[in-house]
């Protein structure tokens, strides 16, 4: 399963070449498929778009509709009950100006992305260079260390969080263990955030899946050549092996930041949808929810998810600029 | 080539590998299982919690209950308003249609792209991508907006009708992936035996698209059953709930004395996620190897 998942990841960041495209259709079908083309092409179209139909209704009315819809409300202010009312900018203004939460929200949310992220990808990697070292009984462990990516946005687990970094946690029984003396670390402003980014962390499986598959890939010839060359194994890693895993580590990056920006779930449960203690988690999703939900401030809401969308597209876009000077792709060696 | 390697070296050099080869993996297996196991320890530690007597305290490290008890199973199934049985049919609801829907009509969409020629094929197929990308927190205020005017708020359309509209663009983008493998020829075949592309579709690709349906049929599954947010904006009435909304719900009533009926029903409802993976795995992987998938 995984596997598949993969596949479509690695291709993603490969951008493929498009489905079907002119050079498609060799081999025994060419002659057929010109012949019909001229008179079948137009029919051609229109079951494709018979298809595709379900798709575009849903594109047009469940994405970019409500992705315009949504523009224009971040220039109102609109309650749900009255119509909406113009605005201008006073959104944007205030959520930079004037609301001292906003801001509490986009620091948790970039000390969350910042610290997490980096976690991620260094225990994933770190796990994946351990597990392909030809290891026995190697789909046992991996279908072990991927199933806390299944269940780690559940409420289920965001309770059991609760629990375990509480005052009578078992965290801090292991602790006491150590003869260390705990504290309720989700009860704690400094440290709120920390049982996140753990909890996040905890999930590192499916990365380590995509950098595992990768590393299966690489030829064996080169590390051998490389060894016979008197390459140590750091140099090795860092010659051979970190080269060529530079495109899974670039999607690895993009999709781990994106997804850490959205987190909402365990926020909320953890700090019974308040962001506490003190905004210290209170995710940027789950405050836009506040603001929209709550307080029935669509036109804010809006405004702070177009806020999000820009920033993530500042990121994409810097990540896929800088992909040139930092990314390989093997046809490029 | 240059090689500084003396070659009498060789044969001990081959020796003393084998016995370190030895200890490295020894070493290896060493630290993924002590991994393993501070990573899986709560979640084996909230199985044995849920077996836990209310007399027990919780406030151990132990994973086995001193004496084994079903009580919070029972308790937990039937606290609040509504039981379990509730939620449990209303997730169960909710998850089946969003399986049904998305495998559907992303396979749909996912044919056209994968075999059949349009105008704006590389347009649409490049905001398809787009759309993947996309935070969720862009439509989700004026998707709530558009529901509300529907009337759909306290049903479960908002939560299952966008998947027959293959609104996750990713698995769209998994199947064409899958079905560019497979071999134009079955296409041919079928089409000089009459089939249309209705045909095609229904008898070959979909048939031999089984790995990737189910893959997309299995994840719809666990983002659906864990789903919190969309119930929480939707399903406001206790007897819409799904688990998710079920299982928070039990922060209200706070104290030591629900923890019991809390991890048991937290257990309950990760079960069909975990039962899921387990069942799938191999199934899948084998799905893999036969069709060759890279």
């Amino acid at each position: 399963m995984t596997d598949v998942t993969r596949t479509a990841q690695a291709a993603l960041l490969d951008t493929p070449p498009l489905a079907g495209g002119p050079s498609d259709g060799g081999g025994t079908g060419t002659k057929r498929r010109t012949a019909s083309r001229r008179s079948g092409s137009r029919r051609e179209a229109w079951v494709a778009f018979g298809f595709l139909s379900p798709w575009i209704v849903g594109l047009l009315l469940l994405t970019i509709g409500p992705m315009l819809y949504s523009l224009y409300l971040s220039f109102t202010r609109y309650d749900l009950l009255s119509p909406p009312v113009w605005a201008g900018f006073a959104n944007y203004e205030r959520m930079l100006a004037a609301d001292p939460r906003f801001i509490d929200s986009v620091q948790v949310t970039f000390l969350y992305v910042v610290v997490s992220v980096p976690a991620v990808l260094v225990a994933s990697l770190g796990v994946a260079l351990i597990l392909n070292q030809g290891m026995k009984a190697l789909s046992v462990y991996r279908a072990a260390f991927y199933l806390p990516s299944l269940i780690g946005g559940s409420v289920a687990i965001a309770l059991l969080w609760r629990q375990v970094f509480g005052q009578e946690g078992i965290f801090n029984q292991v602790l006491a263990v150590f003869g260390i003396q705990g504290q309720s670390w989700i009860g704690n402003p400094n440290s709120a955030l920390y049982t996140l980014v753990v909890l996040n962390v905890w999930t590192f499986g499916s990365t380590m899946i995509i950098f595992l598959a990768g590393l299966r890939q690489v030829p064996r010839e080169l590390h051998e050549a490389a060894s016979v060359d008197g390459a140590n194994v750091f140099r090795r890693f860092r010659h051979v092996t970190l080269p060529l895993l530079t495109p899974l580590i670039f999607f690895n990056i993009l999709m781990t930041t994106i997804n850490a920006f959205q987190a909402f779930t365990p926020a909320y449960v953890i700090s019974n949808g308040s962001g506490g203690p003190l905004n210290s988690t209170l995710f940027y999703t789950l405050y836009l929810y506040q603001r929209g939900f709550a307080n029935l401030e669509m036109g804010y809401a809006s405004a702070m998810a177009w806020a999000l969308v820009v920033v993530l597209g500042i990121f994409t876009a810097l990540l896929f600029a800088s992909a040139r000077y930092w990314v390989h792709y093997g046809d490029e060696r | 080539m240059t090689t500084y390697a003396p070659a009498p070296r060789k044969p001990l050099f081959g020796r003393t590998m084998s016995r370190n080869k030895m200890v490295l993996a020894v070493a290896r297996h060493f630290t993924m299982i002590v991994v393993l196991i501070v990573i899986l320890y709560p979640l084996l530690w909230m199985v044995g919690a849920s077996f836990r007597p209310a007399n027990e305290t919780f406030n151990t490290l132990s994973l086995w209950p001193g004496n084994f008890t079903l009580d919070n199973y029972v308790d937990g199934w039937t606290l609040g308003s509504f039981t379990f049985s509730r939620y449990f049919f209303n997730s169960l609801l909710i998850t089946l249609l969003s399986v049904v829907g998305n495998v559907i009509a992303c396979a749909l969409a996912a044919y056209a792209f994968a075999r059949l020629e349009f105008p704006f094929k590389r347009t649409l197929f490049a905001v398809m991508l787009g759309t993947m990308l996309l935070p969720y927190h862009v439509t989700l205020v004026p998707q709530y907006v558009l529901f509300n005017e529907l009337a759909w708020i306290n049903t479960i359309l908002p939560l299952t009708v966008p998947k027959f509209l293959a609104t996750d663009a990713f698995f769209i983008f998994l199947m064409v992936q899958f079905m560019r493998t497979l071999p134009r020829e079955l296409d041919d075949a079928a089409r000089l035996d009459g089939c249309g592309h209705v045909g095609i579709f229904r008898r070959i690709i979909l048939p031999l698209s089984i790995p990737a349906l189910g893959t997309t049929a299995l994840f719809t599954f666990i983002n659906t059953w864990n789903d919190f947010l969309g119930p929480l904006l939707y399903l406001n009435r206790p007897e819409l709930w799904t688990v998710t909304q079920g299982l928070n719900s039990f922060l209200d009533a706070t104290g030591q004395s629900t923890f019991g009926p809390l991890f048991a029903m937290a257990t309950l409802s990760l079960a069909p996620v975990v039962g899921f993976f387990f069942a799938a795995q191999r199934l899948l992987i084998e799905g893999i190897a036969t069709s060759g998938l890279k």
